[in-house]
């Protein structure tokens, strides 16, 4: 590869779990514009890591997003070591995919029980649910609290870690702390196991549109780290360094978020488009948790994005207790993580909670970046959401009111858990009839 | 009645206020103490009257601006959350380059030029510069760091509840990191800002192999000529040293501070 002739398109990296809104235009019970918008202020953070040393990307780009921050830094650091040809021990990946677990653990945890299960019970909020359902509230509270401690453990704090870097890890964790930390998992199973009866006796809206399925696909695992790019659609893989044949990104003037579709008009990411492309390849403890769920693949049900973000959770606890007997049983070494910094081009990907999150950089002669371009999973699912409420609101419009309907469409944005805040306070429905 | 207090984000990665949430411990003591009028699970926007409104992010826009504005009008104290909102933060950077460059290589020449002139794209995209709030509103008080730090939220929130502001020794990182027992980065034959930027976060990038970047902010009399001599003397090109100062500190550069 010539470094001196490649272009590279340089896009916008936005984190667009703030603000938007939806339209939706009906007349004579038929939907005559649906516009969901992003109205979220960019951040530019492609342009301004120019100029940044390679160790400093990761640490930088980190803070495109403050829920997967771990994914942000996995796969900047892995398009980083893919531009400078640096190589990293079985010791560090297996910390990463620890690392990258624990994150997954914290967001899905965050996003079941505190943003969509009270849609669900039918409350504004988490916050009447802890005089409704306290011992709920509670469960998850200590887990979320397991998970952020797991993350800290692994990386020096739950949110930006800075202990992982290029290579490796500047400061190995404890093996005490480690083994705390499996202890506790393994302790916190059975409350694993009572939320996830509450959840499977929520009612879930029974709405199907297929779609494209887009993740990652590992040869040896459930892919969250690493794999190539899979879809649904052609059951085949492309190398992660084609990912702008998958996402061909484009504007539209309602989002601050750029758009993307591959095969067809748009696809999908995250826990449903994985459990549904990789389920056999879950923990066997996992794919009985779908099962009591009623989560049965594929799914085409977007609602049920919730379900396999549980089928997630139960993944994640069970491979987790295995990978850090792993890690114990293995030590922890003290590694040389030096590197020069140099010329090169790079790609990275790897799954975050929301979905396939793609990281490119470029640096010059004397290792400073030059161009960078991330495409962040919401970005690829917001034309989808789009397109299911278009096709779902038609129904939804003979038999509900429109608090229902408005309640729905809120409900079917959350269940994608675009991000954090937008997941709660994104809507604002617009109803031009 | 209990003090109603409200979350609000510009733009930011939201991380502060999910630091919140990680207080698991507290957070449902602290719900009876106050009343949480506007945060995320709000669905509304429109508590007429605030107490403490905690602001994290910066702001990029006019839109962004007239609402920050808003919120201050009916807020009773405002505090800044975060590097994002004290300071600009790692995107504060950006104001190296002109809006319309920023947009230009982002979005593209074509989106760039049809934000200036199709009304359709307009004031959603219209960015303008990266500003720290204290640049449009007064700020009652700064809750510095990339991330936050949650002892230092809940030691604000204690000291506001009680009707009073806490002192914040101007002193810097190197203070806590000595008081941690490193090994100091420059004897490890590195560089670090701990020299110059605001304490709080206990040294814990340092206390973690790494290096201090200055997240939290330089310090008013920090005194930068010495500094940069220190990091000239390690072999760092002026260029290295500007870049590493503008990772967390652009805005206090461009500003001439400290």
């Amino acid at each position: 590869m010539s470094e001196r002739t490649l272009t590279i398109q340089v896009d916008h990296v936005t984190r667009i779990e703030g603000h938007g809104s939806i339209r939706v235009h009906t007349r004579d019970g038929r939907v005559e514009d649906l516009k969901l918008s992003i109205t979220e202020a960019g951040r530019f953070f492609e342009h301004f890591t120019q100029g940044m040393l390679p160790h400093e990307v990761p640490w930088i780009t980190g803070r495109i997003c403050g829920i997967c921050c771990v994914g942000h830094q996995l796969a900047a650091t892995k398009a980083v070591e893919d531009a400078l040809g640096l190589t990293v021990s079985a010791q560090t990946l297996r910390l990463r995919k620890a690392l990258n677990e624990s994150q997954f653990l914290q967001s899905h945890i965050l996003h079941v029980f505190f943003l969509a299960v009270p849609d669900y019970v039918g409350v504004p909020s988490v916050l009447p649910l802890i005089q409704t359902h306290p011992d709920l509230v509670k469960r998850a509270l200590a887990l979320k609290r397991l998970a952020n401690d797991y993350t800290a453990v692994l990386g020096g704090r739950a949110l930006h870690p800075m202990a992982n870097t290029l290579r490796g890890w500047r400061r190995l964790p404890e093996a005490a702390a480690v083994e705390a930390i499996r202890e506790r998992l393994v302790a916190a199973l059975p409350d694993l196991e009572e939320t996830l009866r509450a959840v499977a006796a929520l009612p879930l809206p029974d709405y199907e549109r297929e779609t494209e399925y887009v993740s990652l696909r590992h040869p040896d695992e459930y892919a969250l780290y690493d794999g190539a790019i899979y879809s649904s659609d052609t059951g085949t893989t492309v190398p992660v360094r084609d990912y702008r044949q998958v996402t061909n990104e484009f504007t539209v003037p309602h989002s601050t978020a750029k758009w993307a579709r591959w095969h067809r008009e748009s696809y999908a990411v995250g826990a449903l488009a994985r459990v549904n492309n990789n389920f056999d390849q879950l923990h066997p403890e996992a794919q009985e948790a779908a099962e009591a769920l009623g989560l049965r693949v594929p799914c085409h049900n977007p609602y049920l994005n919730n379900l396999a973000q549980v089928v997630e959770i139960v993944h994640c606890a069970r491979h987790s207790i295995e990978l850090l007997e792993e890690i114990l049983e293995a030590g922890l070494e003290p590694e040389d993580i030096a590197y020069t910094p140099g010329p090169g081009h790079g790609y990275g990907a790897t799954e975050v909670p929301r979905g396939t999150l793609f990281h490119e950089y470029r640096f010059d002669d004397e290792g400073r970046c030059r161009a960078a371009n991330a495409v962040i999973p919401t970005s690829q699912n917001i034309n989808n959401i789009e397109r299911d409420m278009a096709a779902f609101v038609p129904h939804m419009l003979q038999h509900m009111s429109r608090e229902e309907l408005t309640l729905h469409l809120e409900m079917l944005l959350r269940a994608y858990d675009p991000c954090i805040s937008c997941s709660v306070h994104m809507l604002d429905v617009e109803f031009c009839d | 009645m209990k003090p109603r207090i409200a979350f609000f984000d510009m733009a930011s990665c939201e991380g502060c206020q999910l630091a919140l949430l990680d207080c698991e411990d507290i957070f449902l003591d602290l719900l009876e103490l106050v009343d949480i009028v506007e945060f995320r699970e709000a669905l509304s926007e429109t508590s007429p009257r605030i107490d403490i409104a905690f602001i994290e992010g910066s702001i990029h826009r006019e839109m962004d601006a007239d609402r920050l504005r808003g919120i201050r009008a009916r807020s009773r104290l405002l505090v800044a959350l975060g590097a994002c909102a004290c300071n600009g933060n790692v995107q504060a950077r950006s104001n190296l380059y002109s809006p319309a460059g920023n947009l230009g290589a982002v979005y593209g020449p074509g989106d760039r030029d049809r934000v200036q002139t199709d009304p359709e794209w307009w004031p959603l995209w219209a960015h303008t510069r990266v500003r720290p709030l204290r640049e449009l509103v007064r700020v009652d008080y700064e809750l510095r760091g990339c991330p936050m730090v949650k002892e230092e939220f809940l030691h604000l929130l204690k000291r506001l509840l009680l009707g009073s502001l806490p002192h914040t020794a101007a002193h810097a990182v190197c203070v806590e990191c000595k008081q941690q027992g490193n090994e100091c980065v420059f004897e490890r034959g590195e560089t670090c800002m701990g020299q110059i930027t605001w304490a709080g976060c206990h040294a814990i990038c340092i206390s973690h192999g790494y290096r201090c970047d200055g997240c939290r902010g330089l310090l008013p009399d920090a005194n930068l000529a010495a500094h940069r001599a220190l990091m000239r003397a390690r072999g760092l090109s002026e260029e290295t040293i500007e870049d590493r100062y503008r990772l967390f500190c652009s805005h206090e550069i461009d500003r001439g501070r400290p």
